[in-house]
């Protein structure tokens, strides 16, 4: 039992679990070397493979990593349905870029406007908790929700009579990231490798994307961890069991926003724009879907929901051409089908698999267990030794 | 049974909900150590006074005192913390962690490790996740679920899940743990093998208040029984005190009914025995 | 105006909320779904030969039986599998019917806003000071008597009874021999029966319809409708009103309020913002019971 827990502590979330527990560490060690190599390497094959525009799609599986991950321990952990998380990286890319653009002309550096964007996220999070700490699922979404469409509305309109987003054009020529001098948007060269611009962000986001994905794991089993379960599981039980639920709730606000707010620097340094219209509620129900599609609750599940939902879009574009050579004609553009599709996957998979793709091994040994359990409940009662 | 000073001091609680008076100046002394029950017809108000005493609800007036310090008016979770833990009716287990998570959730009370520390994984924090694993599987064992440690608190049998949620409530060490009608829907040798546990708990030093319908556990386990009707408290004293209470009898019976067999009886308790309880 | 509008969407959800305890995210397409029919029906039959009146009839009476074919749909395929499923199953599935409805619609009518053709006298006219067009007060009249003839189907008939019963308990409902599905599936239609009034209305107001108005009114007619009391069929017309008149006054005097800072492109705001200081202070609403989550 004990090992169980240490195990799911230390096993890297990105290994496929097919090491499993029982593998001897030789295995185990073999296999984190492969997957180390295989994300290293990983610009480069799909480069070579797929073409350039994948590697941009690589990139931004990490930034939505991150930003899943981050709702991942509000709606995951602790059971809190936020349907307005975009606000928080909207946060985070408007701090970065209001600071770093031309238009107050600002050029403050990265490694303080990364913190600061985790910062100010994590305080617009308490800001939003405080009020809702009482309401209830279903109340809560339509709150948060609103609260999202809020700070979208202000982004919109807060160009007069002060300009201070720039409106709907939104703000430009943000400055790329650059670490110890080196410009994330320029191609550097290692010996006889040449890095491009996209690899660089890649590096980038992948290291911050392990941290998100580390972080996550050692909440998920630990005290607070523990307690966010509890509170989603049964509130009013948790609290019986001394656990203060509203310092905890405010913490997974804060703590999911922070992740957000991270996400949305990055994002505004890597697209070198921003504008409102990127942080509507279809960005924070995509969001939600990868968490939901991938697994509540399960790092590695709701990585997977990250990886699917920006992936398959990008594969949806290639409907296009096919329907063309089925039908001779577009009937239906791709682009118009990618949220159709994600609200069918959203209904279905509740339907089916309301865990998610990949749920966490308690829910499996739920299933498990359950029939055993079953058994042995109706032969009476449990004289165990 | 023991003769120390009250630990748990209930003060004149009154409660009303929209007009209807669900308790009206309800007082009475827990004293350390014992076993204390508390009976009474359907709607008699237990269960809101037991809200009361665990936090759970704010009374109109009055309050609880443990052991001198007030506990009306904290949060539940600082109630727990000060000493006063919890069951429930309809049993709360959060039935996807694991036996032993559920435990370790008790435990929060008595444990530090913050945010920032299960991200560092510092030597404290690892030695006090340790320190709780093997006090949540000592736990288990005296409650007898040890064997489902590893199992989610939802798959384990009835009877188990109540043990369970009576480790949690153990689990942050309290001075009074209130357990609210525990043999619900057990049966007698569930019953038989839970008033054994009630008495291993009392013997180790825990006060334990007992809401319960099952009248022949209480009479049987109690040292104290404060009976309540209608909100209000209409005999308190030891089991063989009370069950010569006419005004039990009455609360009980209604007006001396067709099978009204002499409750003074030594064996009369039965008559108390609500309709379904075998 | 817009607050009788509001009343009725509000009081789609606050049916099914009473009956189901769920929040149908969905019901805002339903609406959207209703006026874009009976656009297509309008258009179709064209403004020649016929007079006006009967080609606008001819939308609604091909909107309405459509839209409580869609509610039944959405009752049957995506929420009754889920009854006693965890809450937030549910409220995850209505928001996926909404994504998958919203975007089924821009693929039929595409992406631009379809006009209403000018069926409804819209001379001014003179009304206790104020102008008032014929289509407002249409509007009005129309959905004073719908209110009225709601409110007597829920406290006079069978229907109504069992449709209350249910709301209070279903199981206990069912034990008394009502068809408890067949309630909830009459509820989910009449609500959008009354959402594809509400949609046309709402067209014929603003002269065009669009994939995406569902969203933005079927907000604020929850927020209506939390405004009343969720669960509380008067409380959600008193709350549609309430918006209504909320949002216009907000949005007409918030410039002065402000100094001119905010101006009066921030009329949606109002919505949310009652919305969250009605559910922060206020869950229960103007009329309804207490329904902050309780042991």
């Amino acid at each position: 039992m004990r090992r169980w827990l240490f195990i799911q502590a230390l096993r890297l979330p990105l290994v496929p679990s097919a090491a499993g527990a029982s593998a001897s560490p030789l295995a185990r060690g073999m296999v984190l070397a492969l997957a180390v190599a295989a994300l290293l390497l990983a610009p480069f094959l799909v480069d070579a493979l797929l073409g350039r525009a994948w590697v941009r799609v690589l990139d931004l599986v990490m930034l939505y990593t991150m930003l899943a991950l981050g709702l991942n321990i509000v709606v995951g952990f602790a059971g809190l349905l936020d349907l307005g998380y975009i606000a928080f990286f909207a946060v985070g890319a408007y701090l970065y870029a209001l600071c770093a653009s031309p238009h107050f002309g600002l050029y403050l550096p990265f490694w303080l406007l990364l913190p600061a964007a985790a910062v100010l996220a994590g305080v617009f999070g308490v800001l939003l908790g405080a009020p809702t700490l009482k309401l209830r699922g279903d109340y809560l979404a339509i709150v948060t929700l609103g609260f999202g469409e809020i700070i979208r509305i202000f982004l919109n309109n807060l160009n007069a009579p002060i300009n201070l987003t720039n409106g709907p054009q939104g703000i430009t020529m943000v400055r790329p990231i650059e670490v110890a001098g080196v410009s994330m948007a320029q191609v550097h060269s290692i010996g006889p490798l040449s890095i491009p611009a996209l690899y660089n962000y890649y590096y980038l986001f992948l290291a911050l994307t392990l941290l998100v994905v580390f972080v996550s794991i050692r909440l998920q089993h630990s005290r607070v961890g523990r307690a966010w379960v509890a509170i989603r599981e049964d509130e009013l039980a948790a609290s019986a069991s001394g656990v203060n639920t509203r310092n905890l709730k405010l913490l997974a606000f804060a703590l999911g926003a922070s992740f957000g707010g991270i996400a949305g620097s990055l994002y505004a340094s890597f697209q070198g724009f921003v504008s409102p219209e990127s942080f509507g509620l279809m960005e924070s129900i995509m969001v939600l879907c990868m968490v939901v599609l991938g697994g509540m609750g399960h790092v590695r599940g709701v990585v997977l929901g990250a990886v699917l939902l920006v992936a398959l879009p990008e594969a949806l574009r290639y409907i296009g051409p096919m329907q063309r050579s089925l039908f001779g004609q577009v009937m239906v553009e791709p682009s118009d089908l990618r949220l159709l599709l994600f609200g069918i996957a959203l209904v279905l998979v509740m339907r089916w698999r309301p865990a998610g793709l990949w749920p966490s091994p308690v829910r499996r040994r739920e299933f498990a267990a359950a029939p055993a359990a079953g058994g042995s409940a109706s032969t009476g009662p449990e004289p165990r030794p | 049974m023991s003769t120390a000073g009250p630990l748990l001091t209930v003060q004149g609680i009154s409660k009303a909900f929209g007009g209807v008076k669900a308790l009206s100046g309800v007082s009475f002394e827990v004293p350390q150590g014992a076993v204390y029950g508390l009976i009474g017809p359907n709607g008699a108000g237990k269960t809101t006074l037991f809200n009361v005493v665990t936090g759970f609800i704010q009374p109109d007036s009055g309050g609880c005192m443990l052991d001198g310090t007030r506990l009306t008016g904290e949060p539940v979770h600082r109630v727990v913390q000060l000493g006063v833990a919890r069951t429930f009716q309809n049993i709360r287990l959060f039935h996807q962690m694991s036996a032993l998570e559920n435990v370790m959730v008790g435990m929060h009370t008595r444990s530090r490790a913050g945010a920032l520390g299960a991200v560092l994984r510092t030597r404290r924090v690892r030695d006090e996740e340790a320190r709780l694993e093997a006090e949540a599987h000592a736990l288990l064992e005296r409650v007898s679920v040890a064997a489902w440690a590893d199992h989610p608190a939802g798959s384990l049998p009835y009877g188990l899940q109540r043990r369970l949620e009576i480790a949690r409530a153990l689990a942050s060490s309290p001075r009074l743990v209130a357990l609210d009608e525990p043999a619900a829907g057990m049966n007698a040798s569930e019953t038989a093998s839970l008033s054994e546990l009630i008495v291993k708990l009392r013997d180790d030093g825990t006060t334990v208040l007992l809401i319960e319908h099952d009248v022949r556990l209480v009479m049987g386990l109690c040292d104290r029984v404060a009976v309540l009707d209608r909100g209000e408290l209409i005999a308190e004293g030891t089991p063989a005190q009370v069950q010569r209470d006419p005004a039990v009898i009455e609360a009980y019976l209604g007006a001396p009914a067709e099978d009204a067999r002499p409750a003074s009886h030594a064996e009369g308790d039965t008559a108390l025995g609500l309709p379904g309880v075998a | 105006m817009l607050g009788s509008i509001y009343a009725l969407v509000a009081l789609g959800y606050t049916m099914v909320y009473g009956i189901l305890g769920l929040i149908n995210f969905a019901h805002g397409e339903v609406v959207m779904i209703g006026a874009m029919v009976a656009i297509s029906v309008v258009l179709a039959i064209g403004t020649g030969g016929l007079p006006a009146p009967i080609v606008l009839l001819a939308g609604v009476a091909v909107s309405i039986p459509a839209c409580m074919l869609l509610g039944a749909l959405l009752e049957r395929v995506a929420y009754r599998p889920l009854r006693d499923a965890p809450r937030l199953t549910a409220l995850i599935t209505a928001i996926g019917m909404s994504i998958v409805l919203q975007n089924l619609a821009m693929i039929a009518w595409g992406r631009q806003y379809l006009s209403f053709p000018p069926l409804l006298p819209n001379e001014p006219h003179a009304f206790l000071g104020a102008t008032v067009t014929g289509t407002q007060l249409l509007i009005v009249a129309l959905t004073v008597s719908l209110m009225g003839a709601l409110l007597l189907l829920i406290n006079r008939t069978r229907l109504g009874r069992a449709m209350r019963a249910t709301s209070q308990s279903p199981a206990l409902a069912g034990l008394m021999g009502v068809d408890v599905n067949r309630i909830i599936m009459l509820t989910f239609m009449l609500g959008s029966a009354l959402a594809a009034v509400a949609g046309i209305m709402i067209a014929g107001y603003y002269g065009q319809a669009h994939y995406y108005m569902g969203f933005m009114l079927g907000l604020k007619a929850f927020t209506a409708a939390v405004l009343g009391g969720i669960g509380n069929v008067s409380g959600a017309m008193l709350g549609g009103l309430a918006l209504g008149v909320i949002e216009s006054l907000g949005a007409g005097y918030i410039g002065a309020l402000t100094g001119g800072f905010l101006g009066s492109h921030y009329q949606d705001v109002f919505a949310f913002a009652v919305l969250i200081l009605v559910l922060v202070f206020r869950p229960s609403g103007l009329l309804g019971e207490r329904v902050a989550d309780r042991a």
